[in-house]
């Protein structure tokens, strides 16, 4: 009876620790300054020092890259927010069978490989002859984020008394201030949910961002690192950086799992 | 004097979805200060006339006229009326105070004075201690009483309840309709109400509409509806009772279940066919069978709680429900007696089933939507024709294959020896069958008639 007990918990941590060891492994180096990974040459903040005042070699690239991958998470998380919220309330009002369709239609690109849905945007923006760059990358980010958010608000609509729209309507409100004072806030937790949710695809999207991004030289974070590894060893200042970003996700996870329980009581 | 005043005026209101009549010409006038409730079975229009009230709908016809203006053509936020929602429509993200709040911050009321009056209306509605929580977080009838302080508020000219209490449990219900009814009368805001529950309707309103498919079938006081039914359909809606099939054989003398009965209406003429509605508990039963007016076998007898429901074979084979405070045990002989005043009489609705159709050629004419054999004799093809068909004369068949017609059953009616059976055939014409055979509520069936049972005769032209 004890020696299984101690046996799952052996094997908890195990399992704990393949998954973490190298995010730990990445943080603890983080903060010495050897160039090479895997040497400790002692404590210090030098690498953070570097990214945050730019002081190494090729920083404008990296900048430029946090700053094109947290732009364009922000735009497409936005925009999607709006439109998978417009198609939740449109598909909400359809015929049962016509919406189990709508909501299948929507699952798949979900489930799809982005590998699928980068070539095959790449091919479309090619035969559209759209110029690809910038505005080709947040396209794709938006068409991809959308049915998660979709996914999101669709089941805040079906928990939506179908007369709370015509409920504010009938204590004095005109269309606009029934949408804004009531339909929208009864919506937001779940389009929060999905903004979140929309803005940490974007974030770590490398396939679609790949194919999609043209030959301009616009790097993300994701294809930065993957041509600076390509190029023979990792920058040094990546690694406080993935450090920051792990933080980030972290809390940004917390967040919506601390939200859960109220969204899923009522 | 004031209740007399008319606050709203209804004329010539239709509706349809489709093909279906949900509204058909309806006029009514509502008395200021007066409980009103809309009564009927689901989907009889009651719902869609709150509706066009409230704004939230427009007629295809007719006209809605509020203390004597046109209502139609303002929008719903603008109309002096509040609603209360059938499953309360609370917005699930602000506390109670600010849902009580909401029509008041819209029509910028001074901050001291909303909170003035949305203490108010808490302590009217007994949930003073509530202002600040969480809507999401209150019972079934505590957001139900937070729906009714929401509207009542704003201190509307009419207030309209679209089955308010329909999810509540049955003891929650009671109190609540007490409490509606003392709020009622502590406001003296106009109240519609509507409600399928017919027992909330006698209950709580100063005037029931009774409703079906679309028409107002009668309007009165609970009293008048429950004594005083016009006609076999509110008769059975309202309460339990006995409908039977009698004869008016002069003023003040009807007969029925095989006997003459002195009753008090008059007015029908001689030997004229009649509905007779007796309510269960004004027929008097006895162990003694001497100078009673009819007898019969207890067949079954089931206590209530306060009386004992037996249903009892008559003399002339019809069958009686009767509500007594005494249990008689099945198989005992009675004697029955019924006072005249307890006597309903109503005009029939109709006597016979009957058709225009046209004779499409030898032996064969078209009604209700489909080609029946019948005799044609001194009848030209192509000749418009009244058809009439008795309502026992009609069969029904629990298949298609021998029917000219198909059809469902969409009302039953028990008439003490048989069934009056309404069936709405596939494009939405009735026919009446009268049957000792049972059939349920929506049963799909075949309809035939023998071609001897059809009876054709000349249209009558109005000018002759």
């Amino acid at each position: 009876m004890k020696a299984s007990r101690i046996l799952s918990r052996i094997y908890i941590w195990v399992l704990l620790i393949v998954l973490y060891a190298p995010i730990v492994f990445i943080a603890v180096f983080s903060f010495t300054e050897a160039k090479s990974l895997g040497n400790w040459t002692g404590f210090s903040l030098d690498l953070y020092k570097n990214l945050f005042t730019g002081s190494m070699q090729n920083s404008s690239g990296l900048l430029s890259a946090v700053k094109n991958t947290l732009l364009i998470a922000l735009i497409a998380s936005t925009v999607a927010t709006f439109l998978g919220t417009l198609a939740a309330v449109g598909v909400s009002r359809l015929k049962p069978r016509n919406r189990q369709v709508m909501s299948f239609l929507n699952n798949i690109p979900m489930i799809n490989p982005d590998i699928i849905t980068g070539v095959s945007l790449f091919l479309l923006f090619v035969f559209l002859h759209i110029l690809q760059g910038y505005t080709t990358v947040v396209l794709a980010h938006i068409t991809f984020c959308t049915p998660y958010v979709v996914l999101n608000v669709m089941p805040k609509l079906s928990q939506l008394n179908p007369n709370i729209y015509e409920a504010a309507l009938d204590l004095g409100a005109t269309p606009m201030q029934a949408l804004r004072k009531v339909l929208v806030p009864a919506l937001r937790p779940g389009m929060i949910s999905g903004f979140i949710l929309s803005f940490t695809m974007s974030l770590d999207d490398f396939a679609v961002t790949f194919f999609t991004r043209g030959t301009i030289g616009l790097d993300t974070l994701s294809t930065y690192i993957y041509a600076d590894a390509r190029k023979g060893g990792l920058t040094p200042e990546l690694k406080p950086l993935m450090t920051i970003i792990f933080l980030v996700i972290l809390v940004v996870l917390l967040i919506i799992n601390t939200r859960k329980p109220k969204t899923t009581q009522q | 004097m004031a209740k007399d005043q008319r606050i709203i005026n209804i004329e010539h209101l239709s509706k349809s979805y489709g093909d279906k009549k949900v509204l058909d010409d309806i006029n009514l006038y509502v008395r200021e200060g007066e409980f009103l409730t809309l009564l009927g079975p689901s989907g009889c229009g009651k719902t869609t006339l709150l509706r066009i009230i409230a704004g939230f709908m427009r007629p295809d016809e007719g006209n809605v006229q509020l203390e004597g203006r046109d209502l139609l053509d303002t929008p719903p936020h603008l109309r002096p009326l509040n609603t209360v929602f059938q499953r309360y429509a609370l917005f699930p993200h602000l506390d109670v105070y600010d849902n009580i709040a909401f029509g008041l911050k819209l029509k910028k009321v001074p901050e001291d004075e909303i909170d003035k009056r949305v203490r108010k209306v808490l302590k009217l509605v007994a949930m003073s201690d509530y202002e600040d929580r969480d809507v999401e977080t209150l019972s079934g009838g505590q957001q139900q009483r937070i729906a009714i302080a929401r509207a009542i508020v704003n201190q509307p000219k009419v207030l309209l309840l679209d089955e308010p209490l329909a999810a509540l449990d049955l003891k929650m219900r009671k109190d609540m309709q007490i409490e509606l009814k003392e709020m009622h009368q502590k406001l003296g805001i106009t109240f519609i109400y509507v409600t399928h529950d017919q027992e909330e309707a006698l209950t709580l309103s100063d005037t029931i509409v009774v409703m079906n498919e679309g028409k107002i079938q009668q309007v009165g006081t609970p009293t008048d509806i429950y004594n005083e039914p016009v006609n076999s359909f509110v008769a059975d809606f309202i309460g339990e009772s006995n409908i039977l099939n009698g004869t008016m054989l002069e003023d003040k003398r009807v007969s029925f279940i095989g006997h003459d009965f002195d009753c008090v209406d008059k007015g029908f003429g001689e030997n004229v066919p009649v509905d007779v509605v007796i309510r269960p508990e004004d027929i008097y039963i006895k162990k003694n069978t001497e100078g009673e007016q009819f007898t019969g076998v207890v067949r079954t007898c089931t206590f209530k709680g306060v009386h004992y429901e037996m249903f009892v074979d008559t003399d002339s084979g019809n069958e009686l429900m009767i509500q007594d405070y005494n249990a008689f045990e099945p198989g005992t002989t009675v004697g029955m007696h019924i006072h005249p005043g307890d006597i309903q009489v109503m005009k029939k609705e109709r006597v016979a089933n009957t058709y225009s159709g046209t004779v499409t050629g030898e032996g064969k004419v078209e009604f209700l939507g489909a080609e029946w054999e019948c005799r044609t004799d001194g009848f030209e093809e192509g000749e418009e024709v009244e058809v009439s068909v008795a309502f026992g004369k009609v069969d029904l068949l629990d298949h298609e294959d021998d029917a000219v017609t198909v059809g469902n059953v969409v009302f039953i009616l028990y008439k003490g020896d048989h069934y009056h059976l309404t069936v709405k055939t596939e494009d939405g014409e009735k026919i009446w069958v009268d049957t000792t055979d049972v059939w349920d509520k929506n049963d799909f069936v075949g309809i035939r008639i023998l071609p001897k049972d059809i009876r054709l005769s000349k249209v009558q032209k109005k000018d002759e």
